[in-house]
């Protein structure tokens, strides 16, 4: 049922929608605007800003795309707390009143659309891909790497991240320090560095070990509390600092780095898979 | 990374304050319990028990260790909470000289004291 045509029978109750409102080409300071929005099963806040969108403001600003928790596009404020409207249906939150605010920490844009420039700036300082040594089998790679499983374990749920930015807007160190790395990249330096794969762990070492890094977490935990995906970023600030710890006094004992698997031999391709389709966008020669 | 060892140190020395402040506390404040014990050796901020205890080598030495550890430990907490003001890389950096100079200048000046009173055991009774 798609809650922006819901009929009247369906309806359970009418929240208030009290949505900050922000035009920085008109408005001198944000405000704040209530929009009486009738919830039906299953609807989620960001179904609610749609029904809105649809019949009471269509100049309602927010980003949004997949509507299922996955792209990370729609963190808001909500009640409160830094969450993904689609992730969160109007009834869980156990309240007549709905207080929407864009992600805190960041610049608007325009309504509940935040500036999120400082979150990519960040996370791409870190340098979040694979580093060889060997720069030419990384550009021309001939085979896969060797991984097990539980190399895998070691930072396969910082690769869970969807970058939405809720962490960054619930830390409060990011709050009153602009220069902090902040969970979001330091998590996803260390998923890169404790990769098997990698060999690119000195590269990150300016980003990650400097004055503004791992150093500077409180350890307040709110980014893995408010982590939509179950991303732990507090915890990967952690073993990173316990990693300094132990190199610093000559304790760190260094892992050995995958190696390419050699090219399958003697490969017979399988008849019962169908061949895939001729690509539709032609490769520039 | 030269953070990385300041921190470590930062760390360490949080552990050598969290020892040697529990002797201190146990010496100076909890006389009493140390008298049931059977281990207490009278009022210990007597001038001539705050004498003896600083005319010992290993005090003269744990004075001096304790000193650059709440030190360390004090100015470098002292420059990450300044440093999380946003401030400019520049003043940043006067920051970091500051606290060093004043750190190093504390150092001396309390060590000077310490083995200083640890001489004065050769002109008094």
């Amino acid at each position: 049922m798609n809650p922006v045509q819901a009929k009247d029978s369906e309806i359970i109750k009418t929240v208030i929608y009290e949505v900050l409102r922000y035009n920085p080409a008109g408005d001198r300071s944000p405000h704040i605007e209530r929009y009486s929005v009738p919830v039906t099963k299953g609807m989620t806040v960001l179904d609610g800003l749609l029904w809105i969108k649809e019949h009471k403001d269509p100049t309602l600003s927010w980003r949004s795309s997949c509507r299922m928790g996955v792209c990370g596009s729609c963190g808001m404020f909500i009640n409160g707390l830094p969450r993904l409207a689609c992730n969160n249906q109007i009834v869980h939150l156990h309240s007549d009143r709905i207080s929407i605010k864009p992600l805190p920490n960041f610049d608007i844009i325009r309504d509940l659309v935040p500036d999120l420039e400082t979150l990519f700036q960040k996370h791409r300082a870190v340098k979040p891909y694979l580093i060889r040594k060997d720069r030419g089998e990384q550009d021309h790679p001939t085979g896969e790497y060797f991984q097990s499983q539980q190399e895998l374990m070691n930072y396969i749920q910082f690769a869970y991240c969807i970058k939405c930015g809720l962490c960054l807007s619930a830390c409060p160190t990011v709050a009153t320090s602009k220069n902090y790395a902040g969970p979001q990249s330091l998590a996803q330096g260390w998923r890169y560095t404790s990769d098997s794969r990698d060999e690119g762990a000195a590269e990150r070492e300016a980003v990650l070990f400097s004055e503004h890094g791992v150093y500077r977490c409180h350890f307040a935990g709110a980014c893995s509390q408010v982590c939509p995906k179950g991303v732990d970023p507090a915890l990967a600030i952690q073993l990173a600092k316990r990693e300094a710890f132990f190199k610093t006094f000559g304790r760190h004992r260094s892992r050995p780095s995958a190696s390419v698997a050699p090219p399958v031999q003697n490969w017979v391709p399988r008849t019962d898979i169908p061949k895939a389709p001729e690509p539709t966008v032609k490769a520039k020669s | 990374m030269r953070e990385s060892k300041l921190w470590s140190w930062h760390i360490l020395s949080g552990v050598v304050i969290a020892v040697l402040l529990g002797i201190h506390m146990a010496i100076m404040h909890m006389d009493a319990v140390l008298e049931i014990l059977g281990i207490g050796s009278g009022d210990p901020i007597r001038s001539d028990a705050v004498f003896y205890r600083s005319r010992q080598l290993y005090f003269m030495i744990t004075y001096i260790i304790l000193l650059a550890a709440a030190l360390f430990h004090g100015l470098y907490g002292l420059r990450s909470m300044l440093c999380e003001l946003s401030l400019s890389r520049a003043l940043e950096k006067v920051i970091g000289t500051l606290c060093t100079a004043v750190g190093l200048v504390l150092f001396i000046y309390g060590s000077y004291v310490a083995m200083t009173v640890y001489r004065m055991g050769e002109v008094l009774p």
